[in-house]
């Protein structure tokens, strides 16, 4: 039971990555095709939407700790320097070590220190989306440690050699009867398999995950988590979670290594009252959350007797340094937004290219990775379009982001970065045409005329079903009709009526 | 009072019985407007492209277009809300960047506008505006209507006044139709099949009608309804408004 003395659940597995995505629209074509995917997105998303609205419409005063939400992780990021400082300070009196790392190769760099200096070549995690941010396990897996999930929906995810396509439920994409294929197929090749009889009930599924899991617990002596919060006061750093597995990856191993992203940090103890009302009933729709692990430092003969906290910059000062894009840091990875998006409902998060998927991803993937102080990527640089700017996300925020708003800044950034090759694009000839055209009533008049002449013959008298030219116009009547435009334009029509009035 | 009709560079062009339905319908209900035919666009396709320079000399003109009235009513939720909450940003940008430094002070000076249901319910104060439309109707409530402009139950309220109409059930009725402007094309697959669900919805419904406060995402479930053939024709909301009273 302790240790299964099998060599091979030992040996590093391929971690799929992000990295080489296509640009939002072609990636999402790949989910949009997959009608399995969709169905089990529509039922999930449709379902913890329903529970949500109903956690919050309980409280009265949701709007007021939404704001306080917001007030708090906004007045910690204006003073940061300062209070990471007190973050330090704390920890290293509690007995912690702090580590400070600009990047995800420092980062990765100083677990993988810390896991041989531990001795040990194997570690266990508690779902983090920072980790997957740095992409920790692949590091690991390089440097021979093994990196085992213990989060169910995270297990089902590395067990699939699959990617996380939500933040909250990474194997959201899968049902259960995929989850039954995937123990049944992954469970014996790193440890206990799965019972052969296993079915695909919800409580088996657990079951066989708790048994699998159970050897790797009571084995690991390094366990790796990130944070959702750290208290700059106490030097206390917070993981709350469902399953009880994240309990055990903090109380079990002698060695603790937590990763945190600097924008975890909030001042006060006092804080954590609001985001641990704010963050259950967004996430999971609960009135409390299920477990709720809080240390400081370490504790002499109770848990782990080496902590080791290390802060992750990563692009978050580059976020900091945009006055309106800033806000994407006050989030608390509730996932709210996720699952009110039309979008995301539709595409799955695989296809925003970052663990960070849906509409928090489309504005804080974008300035981790630099939009603020560098031009980016083609795939980066689509995230800022991947919504309508519908405004469902704004209104589940926790911490209200202003998400629409920061799309829309984001893509003005886009444009100013793509420089002279851009401006030959066809959506800025597109652009640049119509923009011409706006510029007075007369060149709009020849405008409408021109469009009306061109729809007419384009249309054969009704609507425009098919029509050579350029991608935009090709890509609307890919499935939709387009009205010609009309022989008399409203303002044509006024000039010769008089308003209606006969003239 | 001045009211001038901002008729939108969308509906002046492609949906022009738009227009001729506000004026007849507020002509109706006693208000004239003017067409100061100087008008082109809000910016709204620029500012959401991410094009915020080009929004600049398109702001100017509005605010040149308009000054001088005391309202401007426009039947178009999504261009109301662009004027409303982002001509600040781009005059905001204009002075930063020194390309038109006067245009924060012309913004602030600007009459109000109200997209259409709000100048009905709020300035005219009138739910009831005489019109007769006997068919079963689908209402779209429209994200910019909702959740950026906030004009809440105001067009439910003015078509639960027409005689005739039956507004039908629209499962997921507060959902996007997945048009959001150049997004219908640069991601049309994904707003494809954000608005097939939304037909989906509309004809279980078992209206005949479609109508919305908002041509945009009309002429993108519309285009999507006519390609498919479907016999559900859509229509703006001021064309029931203005339909069957006394012209």
């Amino acid at each position: 039971m302790i240790d299964s003395g099998d060599p091979g659940d030992r040996a590093p597995r391929a971690v799929p990555t992000f990295r080489g995505t296509a640009p939002f629209p072609i990636a999402a074509r790949a989910a949009l095709a997959d009608v399995q995917l969709r169905v089990n997105l529509a039922r999930a998303t449709a379902t913890i939407r329903a529970k949500r609205a109903q956690a919050v419409a309980e409280r009265e005063d949701w709007e007021a700790l939404r704001l306080a939400g917001a007030a708090i992780k906004d007045s910690a990021l204006q003073q940061l320097p300062v209070l990471l400082v007190q973050l330090e300070a704390a920890v290293a009196a509690a007995g912690g070590t702090v580590h400070w790392a600009r990047d995800a190769a420092e980062a990765n760099a100083i677990v993988v220190g810390l896991v041989r200096d531990a001795g040990s070549d194997e570690v266990i995690k508690v779902k983090s989306m920072v980790t997957q941010e740095i992409e920790l396990n692949e590091a690991l897996g390089r440097a021979g440690i093994a990196a085992w999930e213990t989060d169910l929906a995270e297990l089902i995810v590395q067990l699939g050699e699959d990617l996380p396509s939500h933040i909250l439920v990474p194997a959201i994409h899968r049902n259960r009867q995929q989850v039954r294929d995937i123990f049944l197929r992954e469970m014996a090749g790193v440890g206990r398999p799965a019972p052969p009889n296993l079915t695909d009930e919800p409580r088996a599924l657990a079951e066989a995950a708790r048994l699998h899991l159970r050897e790797k617990f009571l084995r690991a002596r390094v366990a790796v988590s990130g944070a959702n919060f750290a208290v700059a006061e106490t030097g206390t750093v917070m993981v709350v979670e469902s399953e009880g597995n994240g309990r055990m990856c903090l109380t079990l191993p002698q060695t603790l290594i937590t990763v945190m992203g600097i924008e975890k940090l909030v001042p006060r103890w006092q804080d954590l009252e609001v985001f641990l009302q704010l963050l259950p009933r967004s996430s999971t729709a609960e009135r409390m959350n299920p477990y709720t692990s809080m240390w400081t430092g370490v504790t002499p003969g109770d848990g782990p007797q080496a902590f080791h906290l290390i802060l992750l910059d990563n692009g978050r000062t580059d976020t900091l340094v945009d006055p309106v894009g800033r806000q994407a840091l006050r989030c608390i990875k509730c996932s709210a937004c996720l699952n009110v998006c039309p979008v995301y409902e539709r595409t799955g998060g695989s296809a925003y290219g970052s663990p960070y998927p849906g509409p928090i991803g489309a504005i804080l993937t974008p300035q981790l990775r630099g939009i603020n102080v560098h031009a980016v990527d083609a795939q980066t640089a689509s995230l800022p379009y991947a919504s309508t700017l519908c405004g469902a996300c704004l209104e589940v925020c926790p911490v209200r982001i202003d998400i629409p708003q920061v799309l829309v800044h984001l893509r003005a950034k886009v444009v100013d970065q793509r420089g002279w090759r851009a401006r030959a694009s066809e959506e800025a000839v597109l652009m640049a045409s119509i923009g011409w055209a706006f510029r007075g009533p007369r060149r709009f008049s020849f405008a409408e005329r021109l469009a009306s002449l061109g729809g007419r013959i384009l249309g054969f008298g009704g609507p425009i079903r098919r029509a050579p030219g350029p991608v935009w116009l090709r890509s609307w009547l890919r499935g939709r009709d387009l009205p010609a435009p009309a022989r008399e334009a409203f303002r044509r029509w006024w000039r010769r009526t008089g308003g209606g009035t006969g003239g | 009072m001045r009211v001038a009709l901002f008729i939108t560079c969308f509906n002046d062009m492609l949906f022009p019985g738009v227009g001729r339905a506000v004026v007849t319908l507020l002509r109706r209900l006693g208000q004239e407007v003017e067409f100061p035919a100087d008008q082109t666009c809000c910016g709204q396709i620029h500012f959401n492209t991410g094009f915020h320079e080009a929004c600049v000399p398109l702001v100017r003109r509005f605010t040149d277009t308009f000054a001088g009235f005391d309202a401007v009513v426009t039947p178009s939720p999504s261009c109301a809300a662009m004027v409303r909450r982002e001509h600040a940003t781009v005059a905001g940008l204009a002075s930063a960047r020194g390309l038109d430094p006067a245009l924060p002070a012309r913004v602030a000076a600007a009459p109000p506008v109200y997209e259409l249901t709000e100048f009905l319910v709020d300035i005219l104060g009138v739910t009831d505006v005489g019109a007769a439309f006997p068919y079963r109707v689908a209402f779209h409530q429209t994200c910019h209507s909702v959740r950026t402009l906030g004009i809440g139950d105001r067009p439910s309220r003015l078509l639960a006044a027409v005689r005739g109409l039956s507004l039908a059930e629209v499962a997921g009725a507060d959902q996007c139709c997945g048009f959001g402007g150049t997004f219908a094309v640069k991601n049309a697959d994904t707003s494809l099949a954000m608005g097939a669900d939304r037909i989906a919805a509309i004809t279980d419904s078992g209206a005949t009608v479609l109508t919305a406060a908002d041509m945009s995402c009309l002429m993108h479930l519309g285009g999507l309804l006519s390609r498919t053939g479907s016999a559900v024709r859509v229509v703006h909301l001021a064309e029931i408004l203005a339909a069957g009273g006394p012209s």
